[in-house]
């Protein structure tokens, strides 16, 4: 009992230490003040301002489509890549997969800059560039997401599949989509969250007038954050939070056990 | 076997190129890219702009003058107009990187007070390319309640041991070099090595008292009372103020910076008409005072000037007094060599123990 | 010909490769050894010598060693906790670490320096209850404290990941062949999550050892890190073949040790999460 008590304790101050922050700014959202650092009361009216501030809710909507589409192109091709390297010899997938860690491994800032100097060699910059170096640094994460997955998948099967007549589309889908699935939508989540938290990669990779949150906050953060982003944040934060809810808690809660 | 490999091969490069070519920006013939300090201009304003003339703004902001070079010199983007402080506007102006203003297109330059310009005229002779937008100096934030009022009169009071973990520098190589050149009784804009290395080492004496160093933050740092004095722009001083009453703002006898941010036209420019319609639209007195009301810093324009409060009107930290202006320099830009010299010693102030 | 025909499939994320990971490297590679001029040099490599420039590698080096002990040390038993609840709760629970990314970090930190400020929360409450005051912001500390908070699920997902993956059977036939709760944990639980370890510390060693957003914000600019070093030779001195040559020694630095790491724990580099 006194372990699962001290057990409890320490689980909590973890969550505390992790969701500290996140309350203060939700409480900073409904501070009737312009400056952070004094409380003026109780407002709602960041969150009214907030659907008429147009450079915020663009930056917002630049974010989502930048962190989906990164995403959803990084699993398309990660996926696509475990299953390729899956099937090479033992060297070849050391090779690929010590490749596939150097995004990983190099420092956010030397990847962005060194993906600067190669678009200020070849283009201009705009949204694709920031599209591209997303995606560029989200396909690891899917790769190493599905590989275990592909590994510990039964080779036989598919194999027996293809004995029996099936085309190896049908077997794919059939066989080895339900084992790897798992990996592939964990990959997808990972991509959009690290794209979605991305500061230094966007930032040397953007465009003129083209802001994510990331970059609009770092640009403000010397002279005071507009009291909206706060509201904007803790709406954002809400919304995850309930999609997580549903997700584990939903209808198709299930699935989850067999996965991670 | 091998052929359809290679066309495979060859579909896919295809596919990745046509991405890759296809993310340059479109290049619209109704746009304007704009770049200038963060938070330096009411989005409302820009808003406003679009719905008048049909323009779409681009606007991209930055955090110091380098940076600003930088993003500028990266040549990833033609900007058509950029707002930054003197020394930077004569850095590029001296590398021919600035292209002439045509006034007959910016007729509301008018409701500029010509002192300004006047005071331009250091970094751009003949005002051909710069037009001032806000302008101010740097000085000391100080907190009544902590400070002893008759020492604040002097830069030294940085260096007094008694308010050791209370002080905030600036965080810019070119501001804090100031303040202690100043103490030294040395130009601003000196190269000498001598002076330099006398003023890194008084740098480096300091360090130990320094609270942090920050650029604008130090605004929000002196509200919540968490330091007893800060060096800051004039226009942070006079937001500040507006927030704790414990607060003052002295610009310290030795002398200062006098700093002033104009916005000009880059050689990158390939909207320059709608440029000059912007500054035109800047220089508007409703405009003018949307910004004024937004940035909180001193404004050139009279007009605007002129139908604030008289309170406001009188406050000597937002709008210095012609004596402290007097008693102040402008920056210069220092060489190539000067700048990697100034640079270093920097470094080597934030890397001290 | 099956084999062949499957590693076609890994096609385009080569070329993507060579186009965006390895071109970029190339560029990075040619500015750091030529001058501004463009000529051949060696000076912005061997500049990492420089005392200003081993100070901040050297201050780095301690920064992130510090930080992923400490997430490590918390990891571990916070690991070893979820793994015995129920398991209806687990996908929730790694949910949980991931759900705070899903507000901006920056803004995070920001909140954190509202609360460890002088006049924060945190030392109001300190000071309420008796205790001395934290003075910890604009410190080497805070930094590493911010680090901690901003990595620590980088490092608790794959050790929770490899814990998760042993198989009750195992313990429980240990158990039924005599072996104590202690040769139990470090025979069979520390071996097996060893990979996950691994993961885990580069996971956490690498952003540690080159972020400057961080120190940025809380050293109060006292605290100049490699990676602050690198950024302001980019985008503030505008010495873009300083700051190539320095990536470079940090590239290189770091792709060394992490080989170093991940030879050691066989599996390593490939079961990040």
């Amino acid at each position: 009992m006194v372990k699962k008590s001290v057990e409890r304790i320490y689980l909590s101050l973890i969550f505390l230490f992790l969701y500290l922050p996140i309350a203060v700014l939700i409480i900073l959202s409904f501070n009737n003040s312009k400056t952070k650092v004094q409380w003026g009361g109780f407002t709602l009216k960041w969150y009214k301002n907030l659907f008429s501030t147009s450079s915020i809710m663009e930056a917002f909507w630049t974010t989502i489509l930048i962190s989906l589409a990164s995403a959803l192109i990084a699993t398309l091709l990660g996926t696509l890549a475990a299953l390729g390297i899956d099937a090479m010899k033992k060297r070849n997938q050391a090779i690929m997969v010590g490749a596939t860690n150097i995004p990983l491994l190099n420092a956010d800032i030397v990847t962005g800059l060194s993906m600067m100097l190669l678009f200020v060699r070849f283009t201009r910059l705009g949204i694709g560039t920031v599209l591209i170096a997303h995606i560029t640094f989200n396909i690891p994460y899917v790769i190493l997401n599905v590989l275990p997955k592909l590994k510990q998948s039964s080779r036989t099967a598919y194999e027996a599949a293809l004995d029996l007549g099936a085309t190896p589309m049908y077997a794919f889908f059939k066989i080895v989509w339900p084992q790897i699935s798992p990996g592939v939508f964990s990959g997808f989540l990972m991509a959009m969250t690290m794209s979605l938290d991305d500061f230094s990669v966007t930032y040397f990779t953007k465009g003129a007038g083209i802001n994510t949150l990331s970059t609009m906050i770092y640009t403000e953060m010397r002279k005071g954050i507009r009291p909206e982003m706060y509201a904007l944040s803790t709406i954002l934060f809400l919304l995850a939070f309930v999609l997580l809810l549903f997700m584990n808690f939903g209808p198709s809660a299930h699935k989850d056990k067999n996965g991670t | 076997m091998k052929r359809k490999k290679t066309i495979l091969l060859l579909l896919c490069t295809l596919g990745i190129l046509g991405l890759f070519t296809g993310c340059g920006a479109k290049d619209s013939e109704n746009t304007l890219t704009v770049l200038n300090y963060g938070k330096y201009l009411d989005p409302e304003a820009i808003e406003m702009f679009e719905e008048e003339t049909g323009i779409k703004v681009d606007y991209e902001e930055y955090v110091t003058p380098e940076n600003m070079y930088t993003k500028y010199r990266a040549g990833a983007i033609d900007y058509d107009l950029i707002c930054t402080s003197d020394y930077m506007v004569e850095k590029l102006i001296q590398e021919g990187e600035v292209l002439e203003l045509d006034y007959a297109n910016i007729p509301l330059s008018n409701n500029l007070d010509s002192e300004y310009f006047e005071f331009s005229k250091s970094f751009d002779p003949e005002n051909k390319y710069a037009i001032p937008y806000f302008f101010g100096t740097v000085g000391i934030l100080y907190n009544k309640s902590m400070v002893e009022e008759s020492k604040v009169n002097s830069w030294n009071i940085l260096w007094d041991k008694d308010y050791s973990g209370q002080i905030i520098m600036a965080d810019s190589v070119r501001d804090s070099f100031m303040v202690a050149l100043k103490i030294l009784g040395c130009s601003l804009n000196t190269t000498d090595d001598a002076e330099l290395k006398q003023a890194q080492d008084l740098l480096i004496q300091q360090k130990p008292l320094v609270y942090s160093y920050l650029v604008d933050e130090a605004q929000d740092e002196m509200i919540s009372e968490n330091a007893a004095m800060a060096v800051v722009y004039s226009g942070e001083a006079g937001y500040a103020l507006e927030f704790n009453e414990n607060l003052a703002f002295s610009v310290p006898e030795e002398g200062s910076n006098m700093w002033i941010d104009s916005w000009f036209i880059p050689k990158s420019a390939k909207h320059k008409e709608h440029a000059e319609k912007f500054l035109n639209f800047l220089c508007r007195e409703d405009i003018s005072m949307m910004n004024f009301d937004y940035v909180y810093y001193a404004t050139p324009n009279k007009k605007t000037k002129e139908s604030l409060d008289l309170e406001l009107q009188e406050n000597t930290t937002i709008f210095p007094l012609k004596q402290t202006l007097d008693n102040c320099e402008v920056l210069k830009p220092l060489d190539d060599e000067a700048t990697m010299k100034l640079n270093l010693l920097w470094k080597e102030v934030k890397s001290a123990d | 010909m099956f084999n062949l025909k499957r590693q076609l499939l890994s096609g385009p994320y080569l070329l993507w490769m060579v186009g965006f990971i390895l071109m970029p490297v190339v560029m990075i590679l040619y500015y750091a050894f030529t001058t501004t001029s463009g000529h051949f040099t060696l000076l912005n490599i061997t500049s990492i010598f420089a005392s200003i420039h081993m100070k901040s590698l050297f201050l780095s080096l301690k920064l992130a060693l510090a930080c992923t002990a400490i997430c490590l040390a918390l990891s571990y038993p916070l690991a070893m906790i979820l793994n015995n609840m129920k398991q209806r709760s687990q996908g929730f629970i790694v949910f949980i670490f991931i759900l705070p990314m899903w507000m901006n970090f920056m803004l995070r930190i920001l909140a954190w320096k509202l609360l460890l400020s002088n006049n924060g929360v945190i030392n109001m409450v300190l000071e309420a209850i008796g205790l001395p005051g934290l003075d910890v912001l604009n410190t080497p500390s805070a930094v590493v404290f911010c680090m901690v908070y901003d990595f620590l699920p980088f490092m608790i997902l794959p050790i929770y990941n490899a814990m998760s993956r042993i198989q009750q059977d195992i313990i429980e036939a240990a158990r039924d062949l005599g072996a104590g709760t202690a040769t139990i944990f470090f025979k069979i639980i520390v071996p097996l999550t060893t990979p996950g370890v691994i993961s885990g510390i580069i996971m956490v060693f690498v952003p540690a050892l080159t972020s400057f957003a961080i120190s940025d914000l809380l050293g109060g600019g006292k605290v100049l890190l490699i990676g602050n070093v690198i950024e302001q030779a980019f985008m503030q001195e505008y010495n873009w073949n300083l700051g190539s040559g320095l990536s470079l020694v940090l590239m290189v630095f770091v792709i060394a040790s992490m080989a170093l790491m991940s030879s050691k724990g066989e599996k390593g580099g490939a079961s990040v999460w």
